[in-house]
């Protein structure tokens, strides 16, 4: 008697502890990240007292302080741009803005290798620039040296991150109350006062949260410093991949992503603080109210000066790529350019003879199976997270900065990570190709759960207990008034991861197999090769990745949500 | 002596145009209670006086000069925006001394301004709070001490109660009025409530399609309302149709029986012109018979207490419902005889 009402207590307090934490919506994702995350970087630690190797101040110092100073240049570069491009997109009208609105979310999930070929094929080399300029002044080298200098880091930078400086600080300018402004002027302040004394103080933690954010992602920067950088250039991140796969040198690269990890939950850390900061009541305009089409001289001035920017950087490059896929340049015959599909038709030509033997196909094929499988995994998971959040405020509290971490974890140190974590079968890279959507969906989930649980928070309870007054038990509930709405949010979370897993680079570089490359990793070596149908073939790849992201992009769109953060 | 003209004022919004033609004239000393629905195209009046906006033809005059071209920052007016627009960034002293130091003048005497103008608006002691932290009726009183600090030279009032429950706004009416009088700076008005203009309004003006229907003493209009759209507007429900038969006196034949108007509004009126009678509620009393002048027979739908009388409403001939107000209950249901004073029957235009 006694021992079966004591069982069956233990019994009720493991169904109370069930109820109260919520425990089986969070369990399995927090297993999920122990096991991928954590352990990895523990095992990052540990490797550099287990593991043979020489630690060189010297080849710490150097990198880590070229990491910080482009990232600081790019930083300003981007900011210097982003704000007056953030100013125009959130306060005038112009013709085309809404295709250049499209275009500004391109660089948000445009893998890094179609932006490095984007720019090789403006000002490489073989770049239209070049065959241009070689061809009209009959040049037998390119007069114009773009690859492997410090402004091709820069440029792409400012590609990249000028997006989110339009984003953060142009959703936050068109959200200002313009009222607010209104006031100031009634009360005899000049725009120029009003801008200083109102606009810029109310915007300040803004623009401090999108220039930490533009400085981290230049900080982890890999993809650009090596496919455009060139040897003379190592970041912390280029330095960890070449000392872990070219030195072996694990101790030495294991102190490099601790480096590099300090560094960016520092800046995390400070991003965190500013971001909910962020409080100052921005009250939403009406649609378009506010925003006009310029009328004096120094707004035509700045929006076309913003315009012509645009165009020279965001769609120039891409638009080379695309054009430079399908043009043949023969250069010694004289002959010029001309139109091929032939570097489209090779991607399905299996040459047994080409160094690497994999048809770039196949590569695309390993891509979409792993993206396949990483939208599963992320999706899955941020579900089940974003319900253990917002049941439990408590659960939110500690649960959400975990789930954020590897958004400030380097992917070469994730790729690290794994590589001397999985290196013993079962779990190891070769017998377990799991492993690179898992990497992944790491990087994946804390997108997902931006994106789902936003909206489920935004479902009054009122809602549900309507539903329930109304009779619907609670799996009804469920699906007729939850699904429906979170349906939309979790479809713009699993585009997100999609493209992700896509493009991601800097962990599979660590992962992938020669013999199973995924079509980043494929671009990245057939632009390293030499020979003008490798050159050709990793256009073509390029733009075939591009347009699957535009793809995304224009999906995104039409699946917009309302009430989304941006992350 | 300060004087505000709009002249012949348009202004399209989105297409459709919004004000069409909008006269009116405000002075010093006085409050202009601009009345009309939302979407009537107040607030964009206002916003066009300040300068924010700017009208597509017409002309606004300070003192017979023209304020085409001046820009809102140096045209020294007040403006008190429906949801206060407070700095959230700025506390209340900083706020309220935003307008006198645009103005340049001396921080020595700002500090001693902001002062008054708090113990103004009953908000001593506030300087240091937080905007985002007041409760609505104290950021309603920030928003007033920061418009008024700067001394404008016109003060406009943009819905400023809107927000606010009704014993608050009862208050602040109250408030609002004596310190408008006493700092004698010309004010627009704006509300779309036909009681707070009359408590607040030296003059009301009721904008409505796009014109100022009728301005004057909120007295005179109240009492000989323009036409049918403004009586209605201003709450008026007892509408019959008539024929002229005399002129002398003025008397209207109606399918409820002769009556003879007190007040009329028609500048001339001939024997057979189609009219329309206005019953206000006011000094209706139960009479034996309906054979007589201003009288009527109908049956009473209902009858409520009100405190200092009964609202009775009545359906009259074919179901028309009108009200009235009486110093005696009815049963429902009963059929009653209505006789109302001629001050309270109004000759309108058709």
């Amino acid at each position: 008697m006694v021992r079966s009402s004591s069982s069956l207590n233990i019994l009720t307090g493991i169904k109370q502890f069930v109820k109260k934490t919520g425990v089986l919506l969070w369990f399995l994702p927090l297993a999920f990240l122990a096991v991928f995350f954590l352990t990895p970087l523990i095992n990052i630690f540990a490797v550099m007292f287990t593991h043979p190797g020489v630690i060189n101040v010297r080849a710490i110092l150097q990198p880590l302080w070229f990491t910080i100073w482009q990232a600081v240049i790019s930083t300003l570069l981007t900011m210097m741009i982003g704000l007056p491009a953030a100013y125009v997109f959130s306060r005038f009208t112009f013709p085309g803005k809404l295709i250049f609105r499209l275009l500004t979310t391109l660089p948000f999930i445009l893998p890094t290798v179609v932006v490095a070929a984007g720019f090789t094929a403006l000002l490489g080399p073989r770049g239209l620039l070049n065959s241009a300029l070689m061809q009209s002044l009959n040049l037998d080298n390119p007069p114009f040296l773009f690859m492997n200098t410090l402004g091709a880091i820069l440029i792409a930078h400012v590609f990249y991150n000028t997006s989110v400086v339009i984003r953060v600080v142009g959703s936050a300018l068109s959200q200002l109350d313009p009222r607010i402004e209104q006031a100031g002027q009634v009360l005899g302040a000049t725009p120029v006062k009003v801008f200083r004394e109102i606009t810029i103080p109310l915007l300040r933690p803004s623009i401090w949260v999108a220039a930490l954010m533009v400085f981290l992602f230049d900080f982890t920067s890999f993809g650009v410093i090596l496919l455009l950088g060139g040897p003379k250039f190592s970041t912390l991140e280029v330095a960890i991949y070449t000392q872990t796969l070219s030195m072996l040198n694990l101790p030495m690269a294991g102190l490099l992503s601790l480096i590099q990890l300090f560094c960016t939950f520092g800046v995390t850390f400070l991003y965190s603080k500013i971001n909910g900061k962020r409080t100052i009541p921005l009250m939403p305009r009406l649609k378009g109210e506010g925003i006009r089409v310029p009328v004096h001289i120094r707004e035509k001035i700045i929006v076309r000066f913003v315009i012509i920017f645009l165009v020279l950087l965001l769609i120039l490059p891409l638009g080379a790529l695309a054009a430079r896929s399908v043009t043949q340049t023969d250069i010694g015959t004289g002959t010029g350019s001309r139109f091929t599909l032939a570097y489209y038709r090779e991607l399905f030509i299996n040459r047994q003879d080409a160094f690497f033997y994999v048809p770039p196909a196949q590569a695309a094929l390993n891509s979409l199976i792993y993206a396949s499988v990483t939208v599963l995994i992320s999706v899955t998971f941020g579900i089940l997270v974003a319900y253990a959040q917002v049941r439990k405020r408590a659960v939110r509290r500690w649960l959400d900065p975990l789930i954020m971490l590897p958004l400030g974890t380097s992917a070469v140190t994730l790729g690290l990570g794994f590589l001397i974590t999985f290196n013993r079968p079962p779990l190891d890279v070769k017998s377990f190709p799991l492993l690179i959507p898992l990497a992944h969906s790491l990087v994946a989930l804390p997108f997902v759960v931006r994106t789902v649980q936003p909206t489920l928070a935004s479902i009054p309870g009122s809602l549900r207990e309507a539903a329930a007054v109304l009779g619907a038990s609670p799996w009804r509930v469920w699906r007729e008034v939850e699904a429906p709405i979170i349906g939309r949010a979790v479809i713009v979370g699993a585009i997100f991861s999609f493209t992700i897993s896509l493009g991601e680079f800097g962990a599979t570089s660590f992962l992938a197999r020669p013999e199973t490359p995924t079509l980043p990793l494929a671009i990245y070596r057939f632009l390293s090769q030499p020979g003008a149908l490798n050159y050709g073939q990793a256009m073509a790849m390029a733009t075939l990745l591009m347009l699957m992201c535009a793809i995304s992009i224009g999906l995104l769109d039409k699946v917009q949500l309302v009430g989304q953060s941006e992350i | 002596m300060d004087r505000l003209e709009i002249i012949n004022v348009f202004k399209d919004y989105e297409g459709e145009p919004l004000l069409k033609g909008i006269n009116f004239s405000v002075k010093s000393g006085e409050t202009l209670c601009l009345l009309g629905r939302s979407g009537s195209g107040k607030s964009t009046l206002l916003r066009i006086i300040a300068g924010i906006e700017t009208a597509d033809s017409g002309e606004i005059l300070w003192n017979g000069k023209s304020l085409t071209g001046i820009p809102t920052y140096r045209r020294n007016f007040g403006l008190m925006f429906q949801d206060y627009a407070l700095f959230p960034h700025k506390n209340v002293a900083e706020n309220v001394a935003f307008g006198l130091r645009m103005k340049g003048t001396p921080s020595s005497e700002i500090s001693h301004l902001v002062l008054q103008a708090l113990a103004q608006v009953n908000m001593s002691g506030f300087e240091e709070r937080r905007v985002t932290d007041l409760s609505g009726g104290e950021q309603q009183r920030i928003a007033l001490a920061r418009a008024l600090a700067p001394r404008p030279r016109l003060l406009m009032l943009d819905e400023p109660l809107a927000a606010l429950d009704r014993a608050l706004r009862m208050e602040l009416q109250e408030e609002l009025r004596d310190l408008l009088h006493k700092t004698g700076i010309p004010a627009i008005y704006v509300t779309h409530d036909q009681d707070e203009a009359m408590i607040l309004g030296d003059e009301v003006a009721i904008l409505a399609y796009g014109v100022i229907e009728q301005s004057g003493k909120p007295e005179e209009v109240h009492r000989l309302p323009k036409n049918r759209r403004v009586a209605e507007f201003l709450g008026m429900t007892n509408f019959i149709k008539g024929l002229v038969t005399s002129i002398e006196p003025l008397q209207v034949v109606t399918e409820f029986g002769l009556f003879q108007p007190g007040v009329c509004n028609r500048k001339t009126a001939k024997k057979g012109d189609r009219v329309t009678l206005l019953l206000k509620t006011t000094g209706a009393v139960q009479v034996k018979t309906n054979k007589q002048l201003n009288a009527l027979s109908c049956r009473v739908a209902d009858c409520t207490f009100r405190g200092d009388y009964y609202r009775l409403s009545v359906s009259v001939g074919e179901g028309d419902l009108m009200s009235f107000n009486s110093q005696e209950s009815c049963p429902t249901g009963s059929k009653v005889n209505l006789h109302l004073p001629d001050s309270s029957v109004v000759c309108l235009d058709k």
